[in-house]
């Protein structure tokens, strides 16, 4: 018999804000050493309320207009409760009842085509801090607690592993490029409801949950594993499936059950009083929107249609940072083509040469954009440009000090490279007469000597035009 | 009686209930699951007075978490020969000239009662709750007990205002608590259903304070709202529910007290709570808990949630007609030891007094034995109310 894969995801990501969801801490990447990051509010200290941090909503708001999702205008927070030492008030600020996203679409394509998932919600809650057991003892790091997170929830629309991870990794790159999360390791969390039915059923087999995946690749793994025990033990009847929650091992590559209960836990979900229901009215909104970058597919074709290398586009939608930038240089009047090969040839050859990323990139819009106009008007040459970067980047010297102090922009008249032409080549004689004899490479020598000399002043064709001409 | 859990200073002019945070000092809110906690920070109400220049002289016993009928069941108090207030009796004996407590089942309020001082509970959003062991957000309250209504007018003035650090705190709200401003022609009405609950001296006393009240050119009417015994029920739920929620912080995990014997992470929370909590509390936990439970949420949490709404309406009503509530603020005038398995029946039946003001968060002044309560933002028309029949006195 055939069967059809049915998956669910309950995808939560990490956001990228300055401090934590209901207090002034600092946000997710702070925190060095354990409980370095926790006051009175976030350990669960009596007398501390939680006031709510508003760029969490905005960016909730944004990763649901990514998403195509209906944006509630009244969105309020409930109380999940459990005993677990990792969760210093015994229970979770979550939104149950009136979450901030609803019925979103993300269209993924894979070998097998397109499918829209419908996303059912997305909800803000915080995060639960984190345990480390050492020998008899466990040890409570609160560092995690509180840091904002959006849950989105699809409904079961997957039909295969490969449109999980097509899924994934689209909501990677949208969350990267839009500032909401870098995602990186960890901060991306799945929970994945599989089942498995015989094609053509529209009834929903039995469905065990794998919990807490962070890897792409573990949880293609994983799937799969998952996918083929079902459909054993509907096949070869190997096993009795039971609805479970389970997990995943990498090393083994199968799934386990987990610790079973008995009945399913009541966490008495209720409202929680101290926070009051956010209303988004149509200013902020408005706002929101228009503080929302570009969706990704539609920021590449405009790279795309700018004539940027599909290579350059694939550099630039992975990081939000370098794409911002790039887009504020071309609003500042810069060619994008040029523009995108001054930021990832130029200015990532620099830094490689001191051992740095292209994303521990510090420049400002406005210094690159000078350097580009400069070289792009004609006013210094390509080479000089690149002086000028490099010390932009390293130095941080202002580009038009640096050009009129090392005298860049100096005019330079024919009369004048030919002097230097003559004088260099009286002085190259065994050069000279090589390239004359039919050694077109001393001809690169003979350049050099004279863009030595002029000092990287004067516009390299020209001159090269002028030697050619002596040299005949 | 034992005043206080810990004394700060001899020249302390303020008394702080131990249900409110002040800065290194323990806050046990009468509980030993709290036993030895010393909070970071001082209650924004505690700053603020402080920098006006008034001295903490230390933390009042209260009964566990404020729970109680007014203060009788305090791990660190002592028994009385009848149930008494610590912080109302030392503001009664001008040992401070005032002090500040938290309502949220009326334990504040019944001990001022007993102890014939004034406490106002004042309008929710209208003082800020941070640094106050919260039990039920949705409608504790931090209060004040003084001899008479000019005092609490002094440290209203100080304590109430927006703070940033109480998301649910008002802002640009007027604020008035005058206790002089004319009262001739206001109007007040009579419970009848909560006259009915008091015994009968008590019901003479509100009688007694309404002929004041006229002999002041007010006019008081008897009239009938009887929401009164739903209000307490969805409170009593309400409070119960949000009680269960935030005392389970209170694990034995990070701070406070903690079992000596426990072989696991299980057996550390039960050995911890069931040491660290009186039975009353325990009590108000398994009933907030079954009533958040998914069998029970929408008949009794989620219905309270309407019931809330319902009241507030009514009671706007009624105050589009009267300028204020005249109620008793308890059942009776003294009230004799008893044990705390009998308290949570005992508290839930007085609460019918004093329920409808956390319900829905508004004023309500205990004053000579008597409650004035009124819609909200109406602090000032129950100081004068209550300013005018004290004025009466002198």
């Amino acid at each position: 018999m055939n069967y059809e894969l049915v998956i669910g995801l309950e995808t939560h990501v990490e956001l990228d804000t300055q401090s934590k969801i209901f207090c002034s801490c600092g946000g997710h990447s702070s925190p060095k050493e354990p409980n370095d990051c926790v006051c009175p509010a976030c350990s669960g200290m009596p007398g501390m309320l939680p006031v709510m941090n508003k760029r969490v909503v905005e960016l909730a708001v944004t990763a649901g207009l990514m998403l195509n999702c209906e944006i509630s205008r009244y969105t309020t927070f409930d109380k999940k409760n459990y005993y677990y030492p990792d969760l210093p008030c015994a229970y979770q600020i979550t939104q149950l009842n009136h979450p901030i996203c609803t019925n979103g679409l993300v269209p993924v394509k894979t070998s097998q085509g397109k499918r829209d998932i419908r996303i059912k919600q997305i909800h803000m809650e915080e995060d639960a801090g984190k345990l480390v057991h050492e020998g008899k003892f466990s040890f409570v790091d609160f560092n995690r607690t509180s840091v904002p997170l959006i849950e989105i929830v699809t409904q079961p629309d997957f039909r295969s592993a490969e449109e999980v991870v097509a899924y994934l990794s689209k909501l990677k790159s949208m969350f990267r490029s839009g500032g909401i999360s870098e995602c990186e390791e960890g901060a991306m969390r799945c929970d994945i409801n599989i089942s498995v039915r015989p094609e053509g059923s529209e009834e929903y087999g039995v469905r065990t949950e794998i919990k807490n995946m962070s890897s792409l690749e573990a949880i293609e793994k994983a799937i799969r594993y998952e996918a083929q025990r079902h459909m054993d033990a509907l096949e070869f009847e190997t096993e009795e499936l039971v609805q479970e929650t389970r997990r995943f091992d990498d090393v083994s590559g199968k799934t386990f059950a987990m610790r079973n209960k008995e009945t399913e836990a009541d966490y008495r979900y209720f409202p929680d009083a101290n926070l009051m229901p956010i209303i988004i009215d149509d200013e902020w909104l408005e706002q929101i929107k228009s503080a929302k970058p570009v969706a990704v597919d539609e920021k590449a074709d405009a790279y795309r249609e700018a004539g940027i290398s599909e290579k350059e586009i694939e550099m630039l939608i992975g990081n939000f940072k370098i794409s911002k930038l790039l887009d504020d240089v071309i609003a500042l009047g810069c060619n994008a083509k040029d523009s995108a090969a001054w930021i990832l040839t130029d200015c990532a050859g620099i830094l490689r040469k001191d051992g740095l990323l292209l994303s521990d990139l510090e420049i400002t819009p406005d210094a690159l954009s000078l350097v580009i106009k400069q070289v792009a008007d004609g006013k210094i040459n390509r080479g000089a440009g690149k002086k000028v970067l490099i010390a932009v980047i390293e130095d941080k010297v202002d580009p038009m000090e640096f050009i009129k102090k090392n005298a860049l922009d100096a005019k330079v008249d024919e009369g004048a490279i030919n002097a230097v032409i003559d004088k260099v080549i009286a002085a190259n004689a065994a050069a000279v007469a090589d390239y004359k004899g039919g050694k077109e490479k001393a001809l690169q020598a003979i350049f050099g000597a004279c863009m030595k000399e002029l000092k990287g002043a004067g516009d390299p064709a020209v001159i090269r035009t002028l030697l050619i001409e002596k040299l005949k | 009686m034992k005043y206080y859990a810990t004394k700060i200073s001899d020249k302390g002019n303020l008394a702080v209930d131990d249900t409110i945070l002040v800065k290194g000092v323990e806050a046990t809110a009468g509980s030993r699951i709290l036993e030895g906690f010393k909070p970071l920070f001082s209650a924004e109400a505690v700053t603020r007075l402080e920098n006006k220049g008034y001295t903490v002289s230390g933390k009042t016993n209260v009964g566990e978490f404020a729970l109680d009928l007014a203060g009788e069941f305090s791990y660190y108090g002592e028994n009385d020969a009848t149930i008494k207030g610590a912080a109302a009796e030392l503001v009664k004996a001008g040992e401070v000239e005032a002090a500040l407590g938290v309502d949220v089942n009326g334990s504040t309020r019944r001990a001022a009662a007993l102890s014939g001082v004034n406490f106002l509970k004042p309008t929710y959003g209208t003082v800020s709750r941070y640094g106050i062991i919260s039990t039920a957000a949705s409608g504790e309250q931090l209060g004040v007990y003084a001899a008479d209504t000019a005092k609490i007018k002094e440290i209203m003035e100080v304590i109430s205002g927006y703070d940033e650090k109480d998301g649910t705190s008002l802002k640009n709200k007027d604020l008035d608590y005058t206790n002089t401003a004319a009262v001739k022609g206001k109007r007040v009405c009579i419970v009848k259903e909560l006259l009915e609950k008091a015994d009968a001296e008590t019901a003479a006393k509100v009688k007694a304070y309404a002929d004041k009240l006229r002999a002041n050119g007010v006019i008081v009417d008897e009239v009938s709202f009887d929401l009164a015994d739903v209000a307490n029920t969805a409170w009593q739920i309400l409070y119960s529910a949000e009680t269960c929620n935030n005392l389970s912080r209170y694990d034995g995990v990070k701070f406070g007290y903690r079992a000596a014997e426990y072989k696991n992470i299980d057996e550390l929370y039960v050995n911890s709570r069931t040491d660290g909590f009186n039975f009353l509390t325990k009590a108000v936990i398994l009933y907030g808990s079954d009533v958040l439970s998914k069998k029970r949420y929408d008949e009794c949490y989620g219905k309270s949630l309407k019931v809330r709404r319902v009241v507030a309406e009514k009671f706007e009503e009624l105050m589009k007609q009267y300028d204020a509530v005249l109620t008793p603020a308890c059942s009776k005038g003294e009230f004799a030891p008893y044990s705390v398995d009998d308290a949570f029946i005992k508290v839930f039946e007085e609460g019918i007094f004093t329920a409808i003001a956390n319900l829905i968060g508004t004023p309500a002044l205990v004053s000579d034995g008597v409650q004035l309560m009124g819609w909200h933002f109406a602090e000032g028309t129950l100081l004068s109310l209550a300013g005018s029949v004290e004025r009466m006195g002198e």
